[in-house]
């Protein structure tokens, strides 16, 4: 019995050993994690930034859109609340700028009308292959939830710490450290013709050619006659990042009331349980 | 199911309805009066967590295929829209995503409870077999429906798990052509898919229910694993263990909510938010957490079939366990070597489950491969053995004196006090 014990200890330790030894090979090779934002959306109480939706969205019409598809948004959703909160009547206005195909008609023609707030976001390409072939042969990938389809790998423990924080803003800081993220290439790193490099961009060689510039986008003027945020690429880039987050998961502000009025609720529950079963069970000798 | 009903219908109705369908009474003696061990601890709420697990994913589940469209084309748009559109279909959707998680999280502490409890020993040898046929149904519904988003990881997931059946000889490819109905992943998959998504949990309900028969007969097994024997060792099911579930529930559910509604995509990946596309491959192919240690335990063989072989017999051999075990005393506590082989078996499964995530490479192979061995071994070498060769601790006489001590002395003989020297090597 102690023989076996004691050669399980060991081959516990070498198990132990190896794991260690094999984890720090692998965080040596890690690709650059995007920083850390504060992000008014984090957290249990989380709520967008109205403000910074708008401006997000105001990058994302004047430079994204012409060349990312965003499939799954309907104009009606930049009215609704939680969101961006635009007015319906903006929204309709806006629709109304954008032509869409619609028909067949009586006649059995398609026809081109104005969008109305009940149209999806319209591509800017007639399909993937015309998206591809007028991108350098790699198609820009649709919008709609890419803050939740990219991400980095936290490691351990850092995953198990997340479950308590709540840290769930993984793909928006990656979004937002990608816009900003070119740089040149370190010395002895060819980048491909026709490509870029990228510091957070996993490979580091990025399709895209750096889509913004400082001033690019102008800002609303507060009172003061000053832009409502800097008009530079680090706060277009965290905007635009946001208002994705919100594309992507456009009921998080319910989501995260339901999930504490819920919480209370349990929790009163599980008290008067706890109570209940004390006094239930106290005639029970021997139990608490 | 304990004896002869002592239901007593009060009404006329109730007299006439009993004498022709005596349900009421079957309820009222399995759920009302019947006898449970009075020790019994909180690992053993982990039953009645499991059974409203199942009925919160069909009831999630219905509603959910009521707005789903299992179509190559259509599925990942029709789920964006149950997230976007549909009233509450976010919730709806979040909570059956995450609640296979937390059914997966309820059972694993339920067969850890039986595993240290030696709740698979006679007479629950068929009971333990059952929960295993459950256990095996949860895996095959909870992979099919992570399919059905249809999203990258849902493809090439159902990818690599499906083109595991290859590895059998002479049949395997024609079993692989019909699970796909085709001859890769696509449509046709995605449709059958979702058919047995849909079947498999009534079939899992079934068994479930001859896995509570089977419970009933000899009734539970408790934390000092020997039998009830008077009236003095056991409490009626309800109200005691009726508030003592509930209360376990409850903050279950507290667990569940903190997931689904505050972490909602924590315990899924990325990649499954983009849609399905059999031209790109996603550098990490990774299943979900919940099949980790079996993912591990199939990459830490080097050959294809030896590993699809290990994989399921990782879980085929759980159906043995009662006859393997060789151990006349049935709960760990009163076994001091087996508690450290235990611990250790605890901790392995837990290491393969990281390991399954890492990359087959380097160190972490030489780690799933020493994991894998003691997985195996603690079930062919040292459970066999151990019956042989430990000596157990004195067992109480009864669950009464498990609880209360010797009459009059119960401090006389201090619990897990004097068994250090059976530990350490």
């Amino acid at each position: 019995m102690k023989l076996i014990s004691s050669l399980t200890t060991r081959l516990a330790i070498a198990t132990l050993a190896s794991v260690i030894v094999a984890g720090s090979a692998f965080a040596s090779g890690a690709a650059a994690i995007p920083p850390r934002n504060d992000w008014s959306f984090a957290g249990p109480f989380g709520k967008y930034d109205e403000t910074q939706l708008q401006r997000g969205f105001k990058v994302f019409h004047e430079v994204c859109s012409n060349c990312h598809s965003m499939n799954k948004l309907n104009f009606r959703n930049l009215s609704q609340p939680g969101g961006p909160g635009f007015t319906d009547a903006q929204v309709k206005a806006l629709a109304a700028t954008f032509k869409v195909k619609d028909g067949p008609n009586d006649n059995g023609d398609y026809f081109d009308r104005p969008a109305r707030p009940a149209d999806f976001w319209p591509s800017p390409f007639p399909n993937k292959q015309a998206a591809a072939a007028a991108n350098g042969g790699a198609a820009p990938p649709d919008f709609s939830v890419i803050a939740k389809a990219r991400t980095y790998e936290r490691g351990f423990p850092n995953f198990v710490f997340d479950i308590f924080t709540q840290f769930q803003e993984q793909g928006v800081d990656y979004l937002a450290a990608l816009l900003h993220g070119y740089e040149d290439a370190p010395a002895g790193f060819t980048v491909p013709e026709g490509k870029y490099y990228n510091h957070y961009f996993p490979g580091n060689v990025i399709a895209m050619p750096p889509p913004l510039l400082d001033g690019q986008v102008s800002y609303e003027k507060g009172p003061d006659g000053k832009p409502q945020a800097p008009e530079t690429v680090v706060q277009y880039a965290k905007d635009v990042a946001a208002f994705l987050m919100w594309v992507a998961e456009p009921h998080l502000e319910q989501r995260k009331e339901i999930a504490f009025k819920t919480l209370v609720f349990l929790l009163v529950f599980a008290g008067l349980l706890y109570f209940t079963k004390k006094k239930i069970w106290s005639n029970v000798q021997g139990h608490a | 199911m304990s004896g002869p009903s002592t239901y007593v219908p009060k009404s006329a109705f109730g007299k006439w309805f009993e004498s022709r369908l005596p349900i009421v009474g079957l309820i009222h003696s399995s759920f009302v009066v019947f006898p449970n061990p009075r020790n019994l601890n909180y690992l053993w709420t982990f039953g009645g967590i499991l059974a409203f697990m199942l009925v919160a994913q069909i009831v999630t589940g219905v509603v959910l295929a009521m707005h789903y469209t299992p179509h190559a084309t259509m599925a990942f748009a029709s789920i964006e829209s149950i997230m976007r559109d549909v009233n509450y279909g976010w919730m709806i959707r979040y909570l059956h995503a995450n609640g296979a998680s937390m059914f997966f999280i309820a059972v694993y502490v339920h067969m850890f409870r039986g595993f240290y409890y030696g709740s698979y020993k006679a007479p629950r040898e068929i009971l333990w077999i059952l929960g295993v046929i459950i256990f095996l149904l949860m895996m095959a519904t909870a992979f099919m429906g992570y399919v059905l988003p249809w999203g990258q990881m849902s493809f090439w997931g159902a990818t690599v798990i499906t083109n595991l059946f290859s590895a059998i000889p002479v049949v395997g490819e024609t079993i692989v052509t019909y699970l796909w109905g085709g001859y890769s992943v696509d449509n046709p998959t995605l449709n059958r898919f979702f058919s047995l998504h849909y079947l498999l949990p009534f079939m899992i309900a079934g068994v479930v229910v001859l896995h509570i028969w089977a419970l009933h007969v000899p009734g539970s097994n408790n934390p000092a694993g020997i039998e009830k024997k008077t009236e003095k060792d056991t409490l009626p099911f309800h109200p005691y263990f009726t508030v003592k579930d509930a209360l376990a529930l409850v903050c279950f559910l507290m667990v569940y909510v903190w997931f689904a509604f505050y972490i909602p995509n924590f315990l899924g990946h990325a990649d499954n938010y983009i849609e399905a596309n059999a031209a790109v491959t996603p550098a990490h192919i990774v299943p979900e957490w919940y099949f980790l240690p079996f993912y591990a335990i199939l990459r830490a063989i080097p050959d294809k079939l030896l590993g699809v072989l290990a994989m399921f017999g990782s879980i085929a051999i759980m159906l043995f366990l009662p006859w393997l075990d060789t151990s006349r005393v049935r709960s760990g506590r009163y076994r001091p070597v087996f508690q450290v082989f235990f611990a250790l078996f605890a901790i392995t499964c837990v290491l393969l489950g990281w390991l399954g995530a890492k990359p087959p490479e380097g160190g972490y192979v030489l780690a799933s491969r020493i994991c894998t061995a003691y997985y195996f071994a603690y079930f062919i070498i040292v459970l066999p053995l151990l019956g042989l060769f430990e000596t157990p601790k004195a067992l109480p006489a009864s669950i009464a004196e498990s609880v209360l001590g010797k009459s009059g002395s119960a401090h006389a003989m201090p619990q897990g006090a004097a068994h250090e020297p059976n530990t350490k090597a």
